[in-house]
């Protein structure tokens, strides 16, 4: 066999990318340390409220708002309801109800931020296939890329807690409220749109008047997507100094404590299971093609 | 096969709707296909050649104020795309529409939204409604894009919705209506903001045959108190007969031929026309006058005899408007020959019973040079 055929990858044609990361990072936290210190307040006093707001609630009273909300969602159903605020009753009884809020809370802002800046990108993706060619490969990455690489460089520029879990969970849950949103919009019947076009609709009224509302359902299940997603990241992002449930899963793996690791894993659960019920049922009562609203 | 129409106007009128030497051809460069079309290349050779689709070629057609004008042809003939040519849901590759004279292809999407909004509206054959919105929303549609205030919405919406018969399902959601119903909304809605131009494309194509000759009787009736000038799309031949005052075929994004009724089938323009009208129901599409055309030279003469009896009212009369199963029936009921009768009493002339069949079971011939366009 010829030597060239044996020869180990050529040294020569390394491309120094983590050397060029490690100073783009560096250079980026150096440069731009103020505005990084300027989001990350502003996004720690948003937190800070929800979360006050919601341990200010009387258990309770929480138990009804699901309770409501699941009844709502499921098209007035009773035994839903039921079953699923039953649920965080037994969160409570786990002694968990405190790391119960915090969790809701940070997920509650990272799901927030990811409708805000989600669903426009999303419209513009579904304007222009060539900014859709362009997202598809960034989303697929950001999907796929393990958490724990961009888990670092996060807490490099918000600090270790809350903020730093929420942009991670953010860069995590992002993509398919994109993806849904553009292909919501896609979808649309041809000839809605077309009537609209044909009775002289601008693009501003098709788009709120008939693009968006025949898309929400596929929207909100995009949202449940993201929120199903955002409480996967809850025991990762504990690794890097969040709060709550995923911080007792934590505990309980650190101290070899299984049982306490279960109570707290089941409360995720838990809370996954109610919100995954409650955005699924808007995601189908907003079906204008589904009967019986 | 190019054809262009250079017919009168009827009274030296100005049209309303005037199409010229219109093409569209689909594909990533439609331009570079233009002088292809204009050397007569054939659309099988310019899609093997260029991969373009030839959508219409060479349209050229005018709509008269008022006139229920009916474009017919098979899937693929282009007749949906004639129609959102017109409106420029589709843009024509090359040519000229003009609306009361003005050339709708010059105008700028400001212009091009007013004049959707106020001169034309729309009726699509799966309806196209608002499925989120109840039957009032979907009707005041138009008015709401045009930003009319809600109480002026509301109560126009609701004379259009009680005039199509749907008095009661103001709040009803479209998927709780029968096809026929959502088409009555469709109607609704496209009528609702008055405009002078009616488009409907293949309108009652997907609903059942009874719903849809009950459709159909429900636009003659209302064409009849509104007369505003119909561009109607159909692949049903019937239908074409039955609503159209001039009726247009297309075949291969070609025009074939325009005529009546009357002269699509009597004197189909080429044998693609005839096969087309080959099975058609003559005693629905003919009138009593068109009948008298057939009778023989000896019939004629008995005619004359009888003609000196007509004032005696010795014989059935029938209406020169009335259709030619209307002349048969009043022949068989008479047991003779009737007299025809235009305007005024006026008699144009007796019809007998061998010659209404003659005009019942006539095949066409293919008009030489005078049936086409």
């Amino acid at each position: 066999m010829p030597p060239f055929l044996t020869q180990p990858f050529p040294e020569a044609w390394r491309i120094p990318l983590r050397g060029w990361t490690n100073d783009g990072v560096s250079w980026l936290v150096a440069t731009y340390g103020d505005v990084f210190r300027g989001i990350t307040d502003t996004v720690l006093l948003l937190l800070v409220r929800v979360e006050r707001g919601l341990a200010a609630l009387p258990w309770w009273l929480v138990v009804l708002l699901v309770a409501a909300l699941v009844w709502h969602a499921s098209g007035r159903r009773i035994w839903p309801a039921v079953s699923l605020s039953g649920l965080l009753v037994l969160v409570g009884t786990f002694g968990l109800w405190s790391e119960m809020m915090t969790t809701l809370a940070i997920m509650l802002i990272a799901t927030l931020f990811t409708i805000i800046i989600g669903i426009p990108i999303g419209i513009a993706m579904a304007r222009s296939d060539r900014l859709k060619t362009l997202l598809r490969p960034l989303l697929d990455g950001m999907q796929t890329m393990p958490s724990f690489v961009y888990l670092v460089p996060v807490v490099m520029f918000f600090g270790l807690g809350n903020v730093a879990a929420i942009i991670a969970t953010f860069v995590y849950a992002v993509p398919p409220i994109i993806r849904l949103t553009d292909l919501g919009l896609r979808l649309v019947d041809a000839e809605v749109l077309e009537a609209a076009q044909a009775f002289g609709a601008s693009e501003r009224q098709t788009l709120t008047w008939v693009r968006l509302p025949l898309a929400l359902p596929t929207i909100m299940a995009g949202v449940n997507q993201t929120i199903m997603m955002a409480l996967a990241m809850v025991v990762l992002a504990s690794m890097i100094g969040a709060r709550g449930l995923g911080q007792e899963v934590l505990r309980g793996l650190q101290r070899g404590n299984v049982g306490l690791g279960l109570e707290a894993g089941l409360a995720i659960v838990f809370v996954a299971i109610v919100m995954d019920r409650i955005t699924a049922g808007y995601s189908r009562r907003w079906d204008p093609t589904v009967k019986g609203r | 096969m190019t054809i262009t129409s250079q017919e009168a106007a009827p009274n030296g009128a100005e049209a309303h709707i005037e199409v010229e030497d219109l093409s569209k051809v689909f594909g990533h460069d439609p331009q570079s296909i233009v002088p292809l079309l204009r050397e007569g290349v054939s659309k099988d050779d310019i899609l093997a050649r260029t991969g373009h689709t030839v959508g219409l070629r060479d349209i050229s057609l005018r709509v008269e104020r008022g006139e229920t004008f009916v474009v017919m042809g098979l899937s693929g003939s282009g007749k949906s795309t004639l129609v959102r040519c017109l409106n420029r849901l589709i843009e024509p590759t090359t040519g000229h529409v003009r609306l009361d004279g003005e050339d709708v292809l010059a105008l700028g999407p400001r212009a091009l939204r007013d004049m959707r909004r106020h001169k034309m509206g729309m009726v699509f054959q799966r309806f196209g409604l608002l499925p989120h919105r109840t039957v009032l929303a979907n009707v005041t549609f138009g008015l709401r894009v045009q930003g009319v205030s809600l109480a002026e919405r509301r109560e126009k919406a609701s004379a259009w919705i009680e005039r199509v018969g749907l008095a009661g399902y103001e709040q009803a959601l479209p998927r709780e209506l029968s096809g026929g119903m959502q088409q009555r909304v469709g109607l609704a809605r496209a009528l609702c903001t008055d405009p002078e131009v009616l488009l409907m494309d293949e309108a009652f194509s997907a609903l059942d045959p009874l719903i849809r000759r009950e459709m159909q009787g429900e636009l003659v009736r209302l064409q009849q108190e509104l007369s505003k000038t119909i561009v109607f799309i159909t692949h049903d031949l019937d239908e074409a007969l039955r609503l159209g005052d001039r009726v247009a075929v297309l075949k291969d994004g070609f025009l074939v031929q325009v005529g009546t009724p009357v002269e699509i089938v009597t004197r189909p323009a080429d044998d693609y026309v005839r096969a087309f009208v080959e099975d058609v129901d003559r005693s629905r599409v003919l009138r009593a006058r068109d009948a008298l055309k057939f009778a023989t030279p000896h019939a004629t003469e008995r005619v004359e005899e009888a003609r000196g009896r007509v004032d005696a009212s010795a014989v059935g009369r029938v209406a020169a408007e009335a259709t030619l199963g209307e002349a048969l029936a009043a022949i068989a009921d008479v047991g003779g020959p009737v007299a025809v009768v235009g305007k005024n009493d006026r008699v144009l002339g007796v019809l007998d019973g061998t010659t209404a069949l003659r005009a019942l079971t006539e095949r066409p011939e293919v008009a030489k040079g005078d049936g086409r366009v």
